[in-house]
């Protein structure tokens, strides 16, 4: 009986997609500039933004949403969701592969379940778009993707499928029992080693691919048989290898979980050995490093304002956001990763303790988990801010979206409406 | 010794003041905090009132301006546009590098949490920082029982006499025996069920089963009422005691005993809805007094909490799940528990929560539909009577402790901080002093003397289960 109702009220909340919805809010924060009063958006049956002002008028056919303020749909920076399951246990766990330090070829996409209850669970607080993946916890755990909270598969909600590569550069990431890595010093050889093995993978290739420019001396002697390079078998393909040449390359960022001030170091002392994109990830002592951090351009992914503070990030802080925006350096707030109670946490949440706790005010700390967080992503031509073209992906609130009494009175994502935070899973799970 | 700065607003100077003076003068010299919205939490909010504390006890709680006091006989701080209300209790807490029972069996009552706890470690400064002026600290929750808890007055003073906590004797609640005179310190016993008490492999004779674990404890409390005939058969008449018909002394027996004679309440770690059913029907059967802790399927059972009338002290956490009998945790829980009825609390199970946000978890339960009178006692008054202390603390009531915070702004809003913790009067935490604000926020040297809680550490680390 309950569970009946409960299908039939989850499908009044969810409306079809493709439908044409108006949210009205009496404060539209659009990041595009000033919060609009009494701001319409429009979200046409594409699901992209057609018109977004103040007191639009809505052509008739629109679904109209009211509330009292909306943003744009929230953008998670760095969380592990869909990866790291509900129960926490085993068969819901797919954040790290225990049995080796290094698995690059391990991708998001073949572990993320679009259908775990906690990704419901963060979309009824606002969040539209996580970057989720592997956690830190080995060396090199996997990579990562860019995806929307919603759908029934993994294709349904990924729009970045190789967003980039995780490692760790920390103790969580030391083995015991005699097995490597097993100090810093360890963790750096392994890294080198094989960034190493990668660069000359990559020139393996490139020599495949390119005969003529790798060989000038063979022009001499070998101008009849010129043709058969190319017929040469191409080397043998290895996965692991080929994420990391694509870190090599420049085409993904390799994404280093750093928290202490020595392992901050020793990610940049790495990018400049091997030219990658680098992004932190945590960060916890990264204040220290702002002027590098700014002069490189290196974004920071910067730890849950509410994190432990306890074994190697016990050095953050509720005010390393103010501090990184005060010194200028590119950052947004994510929701991490969590191996225990609470399994995930929410991102609006880690904002708001920053914008009051933290003091980076409540401006400052809306960027930082919608349109900075994209643009850190490279997805902001999509998300992050409402403008029309843009999707039709809007969080909407009863209130000041940090106030802990408010709340989320409903999500769209692409024009399809969800639930807020009341309307998630009200039967007993 | 550090005097605070004096670079913050008219409550921080006032209170630099205080400090100054030392402590003798600061406990004969009446203050008065002036201009104040005061949330007494007993009474009704008072939107412009003074509080007059007086040799570390609340002297008055007065709507409108200072009356009745002579000026130069009194110091007065003014407080306008702060918000004053009680130090906040902490019913659930396990700071303090605490240590109960060990992997030798399951069941170990005598074993007291009080011997393990270090003074000096950083949770106690941040636990001030977060409003908090009175803990329960509990040992952990992968046991049956892992022994007795300690309730704690944060005494931490800032001034002359900043280093008077040495021991964990200095910030103890003691109970006087009326008839012994003998000073004995206050605490519960902590038991637990569900799957964190539970081992693979019943290793130590620990349960693999919830079966399993309530036959465990009922055969303990079974031998503990034997144990309670010997103590009465030792009796005499006149209600001296013939010593030669003792019992041996069992430490774990004595304090079973003490539950079951109602002089020591249980604090019960239980989850799911049909764990917190076995809490109470164990609780009927040897008529002992129970707090239910966590209670994350509370609002599945509330009528059945209520009818029981146990009190519970709830937890919420910012996501269900983690472990199986938290996936229907809900902020919802504490307004169902309150309309059923049930005296609600809500803890911070630090490091599980942070203490320096305690505020933000009533203000979730607000969230979650509890009324904000409710809410307010939930961290205060609710925490004050499940602990037996509400003679002497929970609420802005003459004759009470002086222990109160001063706030920012609304106690729910998440942009109100925590300016200064008053504890028995005295000033313990300000957060304009430097080393008070690293603690409040964090960073580096922000953590010292902190041992995670290592009930659940490693498979945060992702090293357990």
């Amino acid at each position: 009986m309950r569970a009946r109702w409960i299908i039939g009220a989850l499908a009044l909340l969810a409306s079809a997609a493709g439908a044409q919805i108006a949210v009205k809010a009496d404060k539209l924060w659009t990041m595009e500039g000033d919060p609009i009063d009494h701001g319409v958006v429009l979200i046409g049956a594409n699901g992209k933004i057609e018109r977004v002002g103040a007191r639009l008028p809505v052509p008739p056919g629109y679904e109209v949403r009211e509330c009292a303020v909306a943003t744009p749909g929230l953008v998670d920076v760095r969380t592990t969701v869909g990866l790291t399951g509900l129960y926490n246990v085993p068969a819901d766990q797919d954040q790290f592969d225990n049995a080796a330090p290094i698995q690059p070829g391990l991708r998001a996409v073949d572990a993320y379940n679009a259908q775990d209850r906690l990704v419901a669970y963060v979309r009824g607080f606002g969040v539209t778009t996580v970057h989720t993946g592997h956690a830190p916890g080995q060396l090199i755990t996997g990579q990562t993707m860019v995806a929307k909270t919603r759908g029934k598969t993994v294709d349904d909600a990924v729009i970045v499928p190789e967003e980039g590569l995780a490692a760790t550069l920390s103790p969580i990431a030391q083995r015991g029992g005699g097995q490597s890595p097993g100090t810093r010093a360890k963790m750096m050889e392994m890294l080198r080693e094989e960034l190493l093995k990668a660069q000359a993978y990559q020139k393996k290739w490139d020599k495949f691919e390119n005969p003529d420019e790798d060989e000038p001396a063979a022009g001499d002697e070998a101008a009849p048989d010129g043709d058969k390079k190319k017929e040469k078998d191409p080397p043998a393909r290895d996965l692991k290898m080929e994420a990391l040449v694509k870190v090599l390359k420049g085409e993904i960022p390799l994404i280093v979980t750093a928290n202490k001030a020595q392992d901050i170091a020793n990610a940049l002392r790495l990018a400049d050995e091997f030219g990658f994109r680098l992004w932190l990830d945590m960060g916890a002592e990264c204040p220290l490093f702002s002027d590098e951090l700014k002069a490189r351009g290196v974004p920071v992914l910067l730890h849950p304002t509410m994190y432990r503070a306890v074994g190697d990030s016990d050095g953050l802080s509720y005010e390393t956001a103010a501090k990184l925006a005060d010194a200028g350096v590119t950052f947004a707030i994510q929701s991490g990763y969590e191996g225990y109670v609470p399994k995930v946490r929410v991102v609006l949440f880690e904002g708001g303790a920053a914008a009051g706790d933290g003091g980076l005010g409540f401006e400052r700390a809306l960027r930082a988990i919608t349109i900075d967080a994209a643009k850190i992503l490279g997805v902001d031509n999509r998300v992050g801010s409402l403008k029309p073209g843009k999707d039709g992906d809007v969080a909407m609130y009863d209130g000041d979206p940090f106030e802990y009494i408010t709340h989320c009175v409903g999500t769209i994502i692409e024009g399809e409406a969800f639930g807020g935070e009341r309307e998630f899973e009200m039967n007993y799970p | 010794m550090r005097v605070p700065t004096l670079a913050m607003g008219v409550c921080c100077l006032a209170a630099a003041a205080i400090g100054l003076a030392g402590p003798a003068a600061a406990q004969s010299k009446p203050t008065a905090y002036v201009n104040a919205h005061i949330i007494p939490v007993d009474a009704p909010e008072i939107d412009r009132g003074y509080l007059l504390v007086r040799d570390g006890k609340i002297a008055r709680v007065a709507e409108g301006a200072l009356a009745g006091v002579a000026g130069d006989e009194i110091e007065v701080i003014d407080c306008q546009g702060k918000v004053i209300m009680p130090g906040l209790i902490d019913t659930h807490s396990h700071i303090g590098g605490i240590g109960g029972a060990d992997g030798s069996g399951p069941i170990q009552p005598g074993v007291r949490v009080r011997d393990s706890i270090n003074v000096r470690s950083s949770g106690f400064r941040r636990a001030l920082a977060g409003g908090i002026t009175t803990q329960n600290i509990m040992p952990g929750s992968g046991h049956l029982s892992s022994g007795q808890t300690v309730y704690v007055k944060l005494r931490f003073r800032k001034g002359e006499d900043a280093e008077g906590v040495r021991t964990i004797d200095d910030i103890t609640y003691w109970t006087d025996d009326a008839k012994s005179g003998e000073r004995r310190p206050m605490g519960g016993l902590k038991m637990a069920n569900g799957t964190n008490p539970q081992r693979d492999g019943g290793a130590s004779g620990f349960p693999e089963t919830r079966g399993k674990a309530a036959f465990l404890v009922r055969e303990q409390f079974i031998k503990a009422q034997e144990y309670q005939r010997k103590l009465d058969a030792a009796k005499n008449p006149d209600g001296s005691v013939d010593e030669s018909k003792l019992p041996e002394r069992d430490l774990d027996m004595e304090t079973l005993c003490e539950v079951m004679r109602g002089e020591r309440v249980v604090h019960h770690h239980t989850h799911r809805h049909d764990d917190i059913m076995t809490v109470l029907r164990l609780a009927e059967e040897f008529h002992f007094r129970v707090v239910l802790h966590h209670v994350s399927d509370g609002w599945l059972v509330a009528d059945e909490i209520a009818k029981a009338g146990a009190p519970v002290s709830a937890i919420l956490v910012d996501a269900p799940g983690g472990k199986h009998e938290a996936v229907g945790l809900r902020f919802e829980t504490p307004a169902i528990l309150e309309r059923a009825g049930v005296l609600t609390a809500v803890h911070t199970d630090d490091w599980i929560t942070d203490s320096r946000v305690f505020l933000r978890m009533a203000a979730l339960a607000v969230r979650g539909g509890m009324t904000r009178e409710g809410a307010l006692k939930s961290v205060t008054l609710a925490g004050a009577k499940i602990l037996d202390l509400d003679d002497r603390i929970g609420s802005l009531t003459p004759g009470k402790d002086a222990d109160f915070i001063v706030l920012s702004g609304d106690p729910f809003s998440v942009y109100t901080v925590v300016e200064q913790t008053y504890v028995e009067g005295r000033l313990a935490f300000d957060r304009s002093d430097a080393e008070d604000h690293l603690y409040a926020v964090g960073g580096v040297g922000a953590v010292h003397d902190v041992s995670p809680y290592y009930c659940c550490y490693d498979q945060w680390l992702g090293e357990g289960e």
